[in-house]
């Protein structure tokens, strides 16, 4: 595809999903109480776009890993939670 | 439009979705054995589910004319529980001889725990002993490089596991090109907020190529659609891949692959 098509296809769609996250932002800024790991992550994640470095999908993805290498002792639960906190 | 969904958990949706798959052109459809969403609290309750993927869910799907095909393991989310997957893992070569059986999975990893690894080595030793072909759940999220990486870890570490006969699924921008360099193949799923969209998928296979690779809905009890594949083929041409391209990725590929197990016939 040529960037116009791509743009022609994809811009509306990727312009409403990043309103959301700017929304989003503001919505955890204007609230009471602490942030936690996963904002942290978020942002950390969010530089990755900056910029003309490629695969930025790949890098957001490794931003949320775990990136340690041994299996852990004993799974304390069975969900996901979208970001790696460092503390665990 | 045929196509072939892969990776579907269709004891968890209704007799409509089989009618709307068939309608958008499903001539088969795959289903691993995975956690019913709580976790079962004995043997019998997969025996009991075994049975039901091998007796009652061909029957469901024929209806529609599907050819319905299954996978057995215990799944990594109920294998912390060593003692009961051992069970588990014990009743499995009894079902191994139905009709509709196609190999162990989806086996895999959920929080990359010490226990699940090893459920896991069990279950490539189940595959390896029985000469079956594998599917490999890779995990959610944060923990899903790790976890694949863990998990290739294991099959490449055992000579007798070809990797020509796994598929590693759930694979992500951070994670195919791990699966793919190792010979095995990889399977995209298409969720609406987890995993990959339609656009990323077909991103991937802009990307990484169109070889060993596949794209399924792995719709189940959560938020799912069993209608991403013929979907993700429409967007497929909506960025102009010709309809040979959109076949080789949805009916070509998948049957490619899942024809190494001999009970695998389309009849067509």
């Amino acid at each position: 595809m040529t960037k116009q098509q791509v743009l022609d296809l994809y811009f509306l769609d990727a312009r409403h999903k990043l309103i959301e996250i700017a929304a989003f932002l503001d919505r955890i800024e204007r609230a009471s109480g602490k942030d936690d790991f996963r904002l942290k992550s978020f942002r950390d994640a969010l530089a990755k776009l900056d910029g003309k470095k490629k695969n930025k999908a790949k890098n957001i993805l490794l931003a949320f890993s775990d990136l340690t290498t041994q299996p852990i002792a004993k799974a304390q639960s069975k969900g996901a939670v979208g970001a790696y906190s460092k503390t665990k | 439009m045929r196509y072939i969904e892969p990776h579907a958990h269709m004891v968890s949706r209704t007799t409509d979705d089989y009618e709307r798959m068939a309608l958008a052109g499903c001539e088969a459809v795959c289903e691993p054995a995975f956690w019913a969403g709580f976790d079962r609290s004995s043997p019998a309750g997969f025996f009991d589910y075994f049975s039901q993927l091998t007796e009652h869910e061909p029957k469901r799907a024929a209806k529609f004319g599907l050819k319905h095909f299954c996978w057995l393991c215990i799944n990594s989310k109920e294998a912390e529980d060593v003692k009961l997957a051992e069970e588990v893992i014990a009743l499995i070569p009894k079902f191994l001889g139905r009709a509709n059986v196609l190999g162990i999975g989806e086996i895999g990893l959920n929080k990359n725990s010490k226990n699940e690894l090893r459920v896991l080595e069990m279950q490539v030793e189940l595959a390896a002993k029985y000469n079956q072909l594998i599917l490999v759940h890779t995990p959610h999220l944060e923990d899903k490089l790790k976890g694949t990486r863990l998990i290739l870890d294991v099959l490449k570490n055992d000579r007798r596991i070809l990797p020509e006969r796994v598929i590693i699924d759930h694979v992500e921008e951070h994670t195919v090109e791990l699966v793919l360099d190792c010979g095995m193949w990889a399977g995209m799923t298409l969720y609406p907020e987890t995993k990959c969209t339609p656009a990323r998928a077909i991103d991937i296979l802009e990307t990484y190529g169109d070889e060993r690779i596949w794209m399924n809905s792995a719709c189940d009890w959560g938020v799912s659609d069993p209608l991403a594949v013929p979907k993700t083929a429409l967007e497929m041409k909506r960025r102009g891949h010709l309809a040979g391209a959109i076949e080789k990725i949805i009916f070509q590929n998948p049957k490619k692959f899942l024809r190494q197990s001999p009970n695998f016939k389309l009849g067509t």
